[in-house]
C-alpha cells in the first residue's frame, strides 16, 4: 500500500455558529494534481487554509505523510500544536494566493530567501543562489531585484510562487491564482503551475479556469455546500457528470 | 524706535550658541530613540487580545497625553529625587522626553501596525516563518515606513520640546541664548539668532526626513 501524501478525514470548520465544512474526506498520493471546483462560498479556499492553519477547524483530522497536522491528543484531549511546531507544519505545505502577498519593502529575490534564511536556516549566500534558481524557473530571471511595485501581476504572482516553491513544500496550494489578473497575464501564470506539475510537484488548485483543470489535474473535487458533491478523473468530471449539481456548475461555468 | 541692531556682540557668543544648538539636537535624537522604542513596545500592547497587556498600555498611554509636558520634566527633576530616584539633569530630561514622546508614537505605531493587511502576515505564516519573525521581519519594517512622515514631524516637535530643558538649567540652545541675552544685553539680537537657528535646523531636519522617506517609499 503507497503511503496517502495528504489525508483529510472527517474535516468540519465552523466560523462562529456557521458551519462551512461539514465533514470533507480525502486522500491524495504524491504527485498527483487534484483540481478543486465548485461555486463561490461552497467552501474551496477554507479547506485550504485548515490544510496549512491558517485556519483553526473544530472536527476532523488532516495528515501530512501521516503526520496529524494542527492538533494532538494529549490525554485524550485534543489540543492545539505550540506556535513553533506549527509553524514547521506550514512549511511542509507552500501557499499561492488570490492577491500575491508578497512582501512589498522587499525584492523579488527578498522576498524568496526569507523564508530560506528564517526557516531553513540557509546562508544568504545560499538562499540568493536558490532563490535566482526559482525565478529563473519562473521566468523571472532579470527581475531578482525588481521590488512588488515595479512588477506586473503575473510577475508577481510568478515570484510568490517561487517564493512557495522554493521552501521545498510536499504540497502546494494554489487559491484561485489567476483571479485577480488581468486577461492577458492569465496565461503565463497557468504555464508556471503546468510546468511544476509535469516535474512531479504534488498540488491541490482551487481554480475557475475549466479548462486549465481539465488538462492539467489527474482528479478534480466539486465542493458543494461544505462537503465533496463528486470527485473523479477529469474526462467523467467535465464530459458526464454524475450529479445534476455538479452538471448544473458546469453549465454556469466558462468550460466549453 | 530708538534700539539699533548691533549684532557684533551676540557674533562673538555664537559657538556658545552653537554647543547649546548641538546638545538640543542629542537631545531631541536621543528622546526619539529610547521613545520609539517604548512606543513600540506599548503600541504592541493596545493592540494586544490579552487584557494584561493592554491596559496598562492604555493606562500609560492616557496619562502622558493628559500631562503638560513641562510638568513632567519639573516632576522628574524635583520630585523624583525626593523619592529617591536620582538622574542627572541630561538624563532626566532625556527619559522625560522619551517617556512623553513614547505615548504619543505609540498611538502612531498602533494605527501603522492595524494598517499592515492580513494578507500578508498570512503569507508569512505559510512559509513557516513564526508570529514573532512576522513581527521583526514583515510587520515592524513595513509599519515603521507607513509611520514615517509623522516619524518625522514628532522629531521635530521633540527638536522644539527641547527648549523646556531650559527650565532646569541643561544647557541648550535656549539656555544659552538666555545667558547671552543677561551677559550682552542685546535682548533683539540674541532671540533673533536663536530663533533663526531653530528655524534654520528644524528645515534642515525636515529635508533630511523627506530624503529618508523617498529612499524607503514603496512603490505600488
Ligand atoms: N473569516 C470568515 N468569517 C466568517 N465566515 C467566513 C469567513 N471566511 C469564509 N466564510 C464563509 O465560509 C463559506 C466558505 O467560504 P470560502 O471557503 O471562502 O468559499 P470558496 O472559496 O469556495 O468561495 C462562505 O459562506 C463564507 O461566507
Ligand atoms: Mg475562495
Amino acid at each position: 500500500m503507497t503511503k496517502n501524501l495528504l489525508e483529510i478525514q472527517a474535516l468540519r470548520k465552523r466560523y462562529g455558529s456557521v458551519e462551512v465544512l461539514k465533514g470533507v474526506d480525502c486522500t491524495m498520493q504524491q504527485g498527483e494534481v487534484i483540481s478543486i471546483i465548485g461555486s463561490s462560498g461552497s467552501g474551496k479556499t477554507t479547506m485550504l487554509r485548515c490544510i496549512n492553519m491558517l485556519e483553526d477547524f473544530q472536527g476532523g483530522r488532516i495528515l501530512i505523510d501521516g503526520e496529524p497536522i494542527g492538533y494532538e491528543e494529549r490525554n485524550g484531549v485534543r489540543v492545539r500544536k505550540s506556535e513553533k511546531e506549527i509553524a514547521r507544519q506550514r512549511a511542509l505545505t507552500g501557499m499561492a494566493f488570490q492577491q500575491f502577498n508578497l512582501f512589498p519593502h522587499m525584492t523579488a529575490a527578498s522576498n524568496v530567501m526569507l523564508g530560506l534564511i528564517k526557516v531553513k536556516k540557509m546562508a544568504r549566500d545560499e538562499a540568493r543562489s536558490v532563490a535566482e534558481k526559482w525565478l529563473e524557473r519562473v521566468g523571472l530571471g532579470q527581475r531578482a531585484d525588481h521590488y512588488p511595485g515595479q512588477l506586473s501581476g503575473g510577475q508577481q504572482q510568478r515570484v510568490a510562487i517561487a517564493r512557495a516553491i522554493a521552501m521545498n513544500p510536499r504540497l502546494m496550494l494554489f487559491d484561485e491564482v489567476t483571479s485577480a489578473l488581468d486577461p492577458e497575464l492569465v496565461g503565463e501564470v497557468l504555464q508556471v503551475i503546468k510546468d511544476l506539475a509535469a516535474d512531479g510537484m504534488s498540488m491541490l488548485l482551487v481554480t475557475h479556469e475549466m479548462r486549465f483543470a481539465f488538462e492539467v489535474s489527474s482528479r478534480v473535487i466539486f465542493m458543494n455546500q461544505g462537503v465533496i458533491g463528486e470527485e473523479g478523473d477529469p474526462k467523467v468530471m467535465f464530459l458526464k457528470p454524475q450529479t445534476e449539481r455538479l452538471a448544473e456548475f458546469l453549465k454556469t461555468s466558462s468550460f466549453a | 524706535m530708538g534700539y539699533t541692531l548691533n549684532f557684533s556682540a551676540v557674533w562673538r557668543s555664537f559657538d556658545q550658541l552653537l554647543w547649546g544648538l548641538l546638545l538640543s539636537l542629542e537631545l531631541a535624537i536621543g528622546a526619539i530613540l529610547i521613545g520609539a522604542v517604548i512606543g513600540l513596545v506599548t503600541a504592541f500592547g493596545l493592540i494586544s487580545k490579552s487584557g494584561w497587556a493592554r491596559r496598562p498600555a492604555a493606562l500609560y498611554v492616557t496619562v502622558i497625553r493628559n500631562l503638560p509636558i513641562l510638568v513632567l520634566i519639573l516632576f522628574s527633576y524635583f520630585a523624583l529625587p525626593q523619592m529617591g530616584v536620582r538622574l542627572g539633569k541630561i538624563e532626566s530630561f532625556v527619559a522625560t522626553l522619551a517617556i512623553y514622546s513614547g505615548a504619543y508614537l505609540a498611538e502612531v505605531f498602533r494605527a501603522g501596525l492595524l494598517s499592515i493587511p492580513n494578507g500578508l502576515k498570512e503569507a508569512g505564516l505559510a512559509i513557516g516563518l513564526t508570529p514573532m519573525q512576522i513581527r521583526t521581519s514583515i510587520v515592524i519594517p513595513l509599519m515603521f515606513r507607513n509611520v514615517l512622515p509623522s516619524l518625522s514631524s514628532t522629531l521635530i516637535s521633540l527638536f522644539k520640546d527641547t527648549s523646556l530643558a531650559a527650565a532646569i538649567a541643561v544647557p541648550e540652545l535656549t539656555f544659552e541664548a538666555r545667558k547671552i541675552n543677561v551677559e550682552t544685553f542685546r535682548v533683539v539680537e540674541t532671540w533673533i539668532v536663536a530663533s533663526c537657528l531653530y528655524v534654520a535646523t528644524c528645515t534642515v531636519l525636515a529635508a533630511l526626513m523627506r530624503m529618508v522617506e523617498r529612499r524607503l517609499v514603496i512603490s505600488r
